[in-house]
């Protein structure tokens, strides 16, 4: 299932900023905690978040466990020319999402 | 009571900040009424009920609204996902049946819980959306606070958000309402409160560091902050079972369904907000 939200204008004109926002669902378990057994939870987290445009990573992340659950990233790039943005997450045990995005520039 | 007490309001804040030491009636008046006060000012039967929305910060409210925030919506289109799906051994998807969910779902969830008539007693929509799955697509029903049912039901009430809250009138629900209110007004736990000593009693004021809702199932099922994931009425029931040290009733039992029934007649009217956000 597609757990994962991109939130962008689908056009926009030559050197306009853009704004984009991404939701994906994951549990970021900090490794910190106790389950209801009292064993440690395994760390679950998401280690790294790219946006490439265009050949170019125009915004990366990396996150660490006092980051929420279900972690929300906003940023802006300038839309220079039309094709595909590429948002990728890379976590612990080998979680690894990629969405891509159309966007036209006029 | 209310209305009298939205009446007088203004001199009781007045006195609020000239007597330091109100009573508990002012203080409930301070919270709860002011905001009935000025709505009453322009509308002179103003509703005294409000959405635990309005009791929360300005960024969490944005954050509801905000459909590209509102981490709810992983769970609407999880749910958009699956009602598409073919599922069991009768080869459907609930759009077999129901087609588009943006037309054929609207308003169903305002109108929930409903009574039943094969299985003769109310069900709750998630309970329907498990009938619906063993009856027609003949699958496995779901189990209570998967992340599939909730998904399916954040969907299937999607749908009606922005619509009020219409529970039917159907009367074979009245003993399960008259059920709901008797539970709600019964003292539980080891603290031995009842929801309506909060709820209704002191709503407005606050516990700890939260300000007290009234209670009003708008907008389920939520994304709750607390939890960080999504989560039914029966879990939010269930949390304050716990919290007045009662054991809480299992889930889809009877007298969780009862609560559900009494609490959306008591919030007839007010608007569907799911997927809502609470702290």
């Amino acid at each position: 299932m597609a757990r994962a939200l991109i939130t962008m204008p689908a056009t926009a004109q030559k050197g306009e900023v853009v704004e984009i926002r991404t939701l994906i669902a994951h549990p970021m378990e900090t490794g910190y905690r106790r389950g209801d057994e009292g064993s440690v939870l395994p760390r679950n987290l998401i280690r790294r978040f790219t946006c490439v445009y265009d050949g170019e990573t125009v915004f990366s992340a990396e996150l660490h466990p006092a980051i929420a659950a279900n972690p929300l990233i906003a940023f802006s790039t300038v839309a220079t020319v039309s094709g595909m943005l590429t948002f990728t997450w890379d976590g612990d045990n080998g979680f690894a999402q990629t969405e891509r995005v159309a966007i036209t520039v006029t | 009571m209310k209305r009298l007490a939205a009446g007088a309001c203004g001199v009781a804040v007045v006195g609020a900040l000239v007597w330091a030491a109100v009573d508990a009636l002012a203080a409930q008046a301070e919270g709860v009424v002011v905001n009935a006060a000025e709505k009453a000012a322009s509308t002179p039967a103003a509703d005294p009920r409000r959405s635990g929305f309005d009791a929360m910060t300005a960024e969490l409210r944005a954050m509801q609204q905000d459909d590209a925030s509102n981490p709810g919506m992983l769970w609407v289109k999880d749910g958009e996902a699956l009602w598409n799906r073919v599922d069991g051994a009768a080869g459907k998807s609930c759009a077999s049946c129901h087609g588009v969910a943006t037309t054929a779902m609207r308003g169903v969830a305002a109108r929930y819980p409903a009574f039943d008539t094969v299985a003769a007693r109310p069900f709750t929509l998630a309970q329907r959306i498990d009938a619906c799955r063993v009856r027609h697509q003949q699958a496995e029903p779901l189990r209570a606070e998967s992340d599939a049912r909730l998904a399916l039901e954040a969907f299937v009430a999607f749908q009606s958000r922005g619509q009020p809250i219409a529970p039917p009138g159907d009367p074979r629900l009245e003993p399960f309402r008259a059920e709901g209110e008797r539970l709600y007004r019964q003292r539980i736990g080891q603290i031995d409160l009842a929801c309506v000593q909060c709820h209704d009693e002191h709503a407005g004021q606050r516990l700890a560091g939260s300000t007290i809702p009234q209670a009003h199932p708008t907008g389920y099922p939520i994304y709750r902050l607390e939890w960080q994931s999504a989560g039914s009425l029966q879990r939010r029931l269930r949390g304050c079972m716990s919290g007045v040290r009662a054991e809480p009733y299992p889930y889809d039992s009877q007298e969780l369904v009862a609560l559900e029934i009494y609490l959306a007649k008591r919030a007839e009217g007010l608007k569907v907000e799911t997927p809502a956000v609470r702290p």
